[in-house]
C-alpha cells in the first residue's frame, strides 16, 4: 500500500496530466477495455475521413488558407462543451453507475513553454498524437519513427522535468 | 458518398462525441499523448520519478490508441477516397518551390518515406518534429485532445492557454521556420 503522502504526490502529478485521476473501484477483466478500442476505431475513422491526418490540411490551417480544420476543432469543442454541461447538469453516471468527475487543471508555465514547443512540432510533422496513430494505420509505416521520436521526447521531458521552469 | 472526404460539420461533432463516450463508458478523460508517457512508464521507466506510477490503470487508453490505428486502417482500406487530395492553390504553389508536387497521399510522399529519413529535411521533420510533439505535449500536460478538446469542453482555462500556445507555435513553424527546413 502507498502512504498517503505518495498518494497526494501521485494525484497531483496525474491531475497535471491527462491521466484519469478518477479511479474506479470496480475490478474488471482486461477485455472490458475493448469498448475503448471501439471508440478509438470510430475516432480514427473520423480523423482519416475528415483529412485531419493530412499534413496538407494542417499546413493550410496554419497559413489561414482553409476553414476546414477550424470548423472541425470548433464544432468538436462545442459538442464537447454541450456534452459535459449535460453530464454535469443531469448528474449522468457511467454505464456502471459510477459518478463522472472532473478535476480542475492547475495553471503552470509548462502550458506556455510546452504548448509553444508542441505547436512547433505539430506544424512540422503535420500531425498531433491522435493523427500519428491513425497515419500508421493507413499504412504510412515511416510514421512509426515519428511516434518513436515522440516517445523519446516524452522520456526526455520526464528525465529533465525538475530542471525545467514550470 | 461515405468515401468522399467528410465535411467539417460531420467530422467535428463526431470527434467531439469522443468526450462524452469515454466519460460515460468509464469516467475516462480523453487525452492521447498520455499514452506516450505510459509507453515510457511500462518500457523505459529508468528510475525517473515521472514514470513511477501504476500505468496498468491506464491500459484503457492504450486500447483506445490501438483503436485509432485500427480505425485508420479500416478507413484506408474500405472507405478510401480514390481521388487525389484537394489542396489550396496557394499552398500548392508554395510547395512546388520546394519540389513537393505529389498530392496522392494524406502525407506528402516526397517527405514522408523511409528513404527521406536519410535527407536533412526528412530527418528534421520526422525525428525532430516527433520529438517536439512528445516533449511539448508532456511539458504542456496534454496535446490537442487533452487540452484543446477535453480541456476546453470542461471549460478549463489553463487548456485555453495551452491551445493558444499550440496555435502560436504552429503559426511560427509553418510560416517562418518550415520554409527554411523545406529549402534544405
Amino acid at each position: 500500500m502507498q502512504s498517503s503522502n505518495d498518494n497526494t504526490a501521485e494525484l497531483e502529478a496525474r491531475s497535471l496530466d491527462t491521466i484519469c485521476i478518477n479511479e474506479s473501484h470496480l475490478q474488471h477483466k482486461w477485455y472490458y477495455n475493448f469498448k475503448y478500442l471501439i471508440v478509438g476505431v470510430l475516432f480514427g475513422i473520423g480523423l482519416v475521413k475528415a483529412e485531419v491526418i493530412s499534413w496538407f490540411r494542417i499546413q493550410e490551417m496554419f497559413r489561414l488558407q482553409s476553414f476546414h480544420m477550424y470548423g472541425i476543432i470548433g464544432s468538436a469543442v462545442v459538442t464537447g462543451i454541450i456534452s459535459v454541461w449535460l453530464i454535469r447538469r443531469f448528474g449522468i453516471k457511467t454505464i456502471y453507475g459510477e459518478p463522472i468527475t472532473f478535476t480542475p487543471k492547475k495553471f503552470n508555465k509548462g502550458q506556455v513553454y510546452g504548448g509553444l514547443l508542441f505547436g512547433l512540432g505539430w506544424a512540422l510533422t503535420g500531425a498531433c498524437p491522435g493523427p500519428l496513430f491513425a497515419q500508421v494505420g493507413t499504412g504510412v509505416t515511416v510514421v512509426a519513427v515519428v511516434l518513436a521520436s515522440a516517445v523519446a521526447g516524452t522520456w526526455m521531458y520526464g528525465r529533465f522535468r525538475d530542471s525545467l521552469p514550470h | 458518398m461515405i468515401k468522399q472526404p467528410w465535411p467539417w460539420y460531420v467530422a467535428g461533432p463526431l470527434i467531439g462525441l469522443t468526450v462524452p463516450a469515454l466519460l460515460i463508458l468509464g469516467n475516462k478523460h480523453f487525452g492521447i499523448s498520455a499514452n506516450l508517457r505510459h509507453v515510457c512508464a511500462s518500457c523505459f521507466p529508468a528510475n525517473v520519478p515521472f514514470f513511477q506510477y501504476d500505468y496498468k490503470k491506464e491500459i484503457w487508453n492504450l486500447f483506445f490508441a490501438a483503436g485509432i490505428v485500427l480505425g485508420g486502417a479500416l478507413a484506408a482500406y474500405f472507405l478510401a477516397n480514390p481521388a487525389a487530395i484537394r489542396i489550396d492553390p496557394k499552398l500548392a504553389n508554395e510547395l512546388a518551390i520546394y519540389g513537393i508536387n505529389d498530392f496522392s497521399g494524406m502525407v506528402p510522399v516526397q517527405l514522408y518515406s523511409w528513404d527521406s529519413l536519410l535527407t536533412v529535411r526528412g530527418l528534421t521533420m520526422m525525428v525532430g518534429g516527433g520529438f517536439l510533439v512528445g516533449f511539448g505535449s508532456r511539458y504542456a500536460g496534454g496535446c490537442t485532445s487533452g487540452h484543446s478538446i477535453m480541456g476546453l469542453s470542461a471549460l478549463q482555462w489553463p487548456s485555453l492557454v495551452a491551445t493558444i500556445c499550440f496555435m502560436a507555435g504552429g503559426f511560427l513553424m509553418a510560416n517562418f521556420i518550415l520554409p527554411i527546413i523545406l529549402n534544405s
